[in-house]
């Protein structure tokens, strides 16, 4: 009884382990795949929009579920009489949706600090704390003199310091980044525009689907979509990681029950004697069954609860040690447990139990 | 109307006749005992009038009703209603204390009443041994616990097989005479014994060969007193 006991509570275990990961997989993973960058993004509809719009559109997230949303602003400027691309943002919202950038250096804090693209250091030789000047061309500033041969410029002028080297293995490698406020100061036009916004969003590409309709329909200045290869990877591997949690959970309950109808067949068969006892001195077929059923709906009952208990504390050391984060206790688990325990011993004590009832009560006549 | 009647009952095993043609009648509150050697089918009987099988041919009467006609599950309810069985090997409940033993039949007779089961533990002697288990019992002391399990539903008869088999001469003369005191109370008793001093004791004794009858003996000088041969 020690051994089936056991084996119900380690089922149980289990059981009540795996359903925990099974759904909390989806949150953990989601923070970990939000580690891969931006779900959504946002353009504008028409010819361009604000931040003031991105945060509207935002807003529609529950505030909960967003990981972080990155404006930028992209304009052409110059360093050293070269073109570049100068992308300005919100350096605290790029940490969040773009953990993955790996920053020689600093990261962009402030005013005057600029974060340079590994491709553009390399052309212009440029390091940590190197001082430079960006030029930016407002336009308009271009003119014909009196001839119509010279050409006049006014440049915009900043200066700033190189804070980091930003190494992502892509194309933001050619760019360089600045705080919004930097990028307004050095163009001194369009205050508030923002070109493009990505948001990394912890949520399932189902509800995120839904999430994105809601925007179009609701914030006409935005235009939101899905980044199609990070969410229909997120959602391939989590099928894949849920449909894995489930195979293991079955053929654990399935290993559970051969152990439990294993352990009440030898239980039964050491009790021969018993029964045959029991029934000789008057009980039933039914009295045997109830009786036996009753012990396996008792294990059933211990061997849950206490499967209950060790399932939460595995599938908190299983989430630490994977994900690095603790797992929510659901009180529903317990209950449903228990219930599948007892269904799971009931279920594989019938045969063992059936077989009870066939014993003769004439073989303690017997001696045997 | 006898309580227990055998009418050219068989039980054929292929070419073994374990039963064969056996005639009895045991009239109520009779003292019958039934000898006989190993293979003679005194245990074939016993499980017969115990209602645990069947015979192959004949009738078997117990209080005017034909067992051999009845179903499994109708055979359990006179079993439980009408039986008691005392065994030689005792079969207690090891995990169950002598008083909850006793209640066991009555839980599936009708309802455990402790305070039934203590007084009938009192009848046997053993009132003082009511809270050990069997492993803290002797030999004699739980085959007294048997016999108060056999007698706690008022049964119209008491089956004991080979009752005194693992017993001493000590406690084979306490049990037999619980036996006595049972008998004077109107309890009818069959007991098979290979112990010729237990089966003198009995009014009536009936010697089994190969599946046949072959001796009744009646006992003139009944006293319910077992002697034993110096």
């Amino acid at each position: 009884m020690v051994v089936a006991l056991l084996s119900i509570a380690i089922g149980a275990t289990i059981l009540s382990g795996l359903v925990s990961i099974y759904y909390d997989v989806p949150r953990q993973m989601g923070a970990e795949f939000r580690n891969y960058g931006a779900n959504v993004i946002f353009t504008a509809s028409g010819d361009s929009f604000t931040v003031s719009d991105i945060n509207d559109a935002a807003a529609i997230f529950d505030s909960g579920d967003i990981v972080g949303t990155a404006p930028f602003r992209y304009e052409n400027v110059r360093i050293n009489e070269k073109p570049i691309v100068a992308a300005g943002t919100d350096p605290e919202g790029v940490k969040k949706t773009s953990p993955y950038w790996r920053i020689t250096g600093q990261w962009l804090e402030g005013s005057g600090e600029l974060l340079v693209g590994a491709n553009v250091a390399d052309t212009f030789r440029l390091k940590e704390g190197d001082f430079i000047d960006v030029y930016y061309t407002p336009e308009g500033s271009q003119s014909a003199d009196e001839n119509g041969e010279r050409v006049v410029v006014e440049d915009n002028i900043k200066s700033f310091t190189v804070v980091g080297i930003l190494d992502t293995g892509g194309k933001e490698e050619d760019y360089v980044y600045m705080t919004l406020a930097d990028i307004e100061e050095l163009t001194q036009a369009d205050k508030g525009r923002a070109d493009i916004a990505e948001l990394s969003v912890s949520l399932s590409a189902d509800e995120l689907a839904d999430v994105v309709d809601k925007i179009n329909a609701q914030v006409s200045t935005v235009h939101a979509s899905l980044v199609k290869r990070v969410t229909a990877s997120e959602a391939t591997v989590l099928t894949k990681l849920q449909a894995l949690v489930l195979l293991v959970t079955v053929v654990v309950l399935a290993l559970t029950m051969i152990c439990v109808a294993t352990t009440m067949t030898a239980v039964v068969a050491e009790r021969r004697k018993e029964i045959g006892l029991r029934k000789a001195i008057g009980a039933s077929d039914t009295s045997i069954i109830k009786e036996f059923m009753g012990e396996s709906m008792l294990l059933g009952l211990f061997g849950g609860i206490l499967g209950s208990v060790l399932g939460f504390v595995f599938a908190q050391q299983v989430s630490i040690n994977v994900f690095s984060s603790s797992i929510s206790f659901r009180p529903l688990l317990v209950p449903v447990t228990v219930l599948i325990s007892m269904a799971v011993t009931g279920l594989s004590s019938l045969m063992p139990i059936r077989s009870a009832t066939y014993v003769d009560p004439a073989l303690v006549l017997k001696g045997e | 109307m006898s309580l227990l009647e055998l009418k050219n009952v068989y039980k054929i095993y292929g070419e073994l006749h374990a039963l064969d043609d056996v005639n009895l009648k045991v009239e109520k509150g009779e003292w019958v005992s039934i000898m006989g050697p190993s293979g003679s089918g005194k245990s074939t009987m016993m499980n017969i009038i115990g209602c645990m099988d069947k015979p192959t041919k004949g009738e078997v009467l117990l209080d005017g009703v034909d067992i051999s006609k009845q179903s499994k599950k109708n055979l359990t309810a006179i079993r439980r209603d009408k039986i008691g069985l005392i065994f030689q090997q005792f079969h207690l409940v090891n995990y169950l204390t002598a008083v909850e033993n006793v209640m066991l039949a009555q839980y599936y007779h009708s309802i455990p009443d402790e305070k039934e089961a203590l007084e009938a533990l009192e009848r046997v002697g053993l009132a003082d041994r009511a809270k050990h288990l069997p492993s803290q019992l002797s030999g004699g002391e739980q085959q007294r616990v048997c016999v108060a399990r056999a007698l706690i539903n008022y049964p119209e008869i008491i089956l004991a097989d080979e009752p005194t088999g693992n017993l001493d001469e000590a406690n084979e003369e306490i049990v037999v005479d619980l036996f006595n005191k049972l008998h004077q109370d109107g309890t009818t008793l069959i007991v098979v014994t290979h112990d010729p001093e237990v089966a003198e004791v009995a009014q009536r004794k009936i010697v089994l060969r190969s599946g046949k009858i072959t001796k009744v003996e009646e006992n003139r000088n009944f006293t319910g007193k077992i002697r034993f041969d110096d």
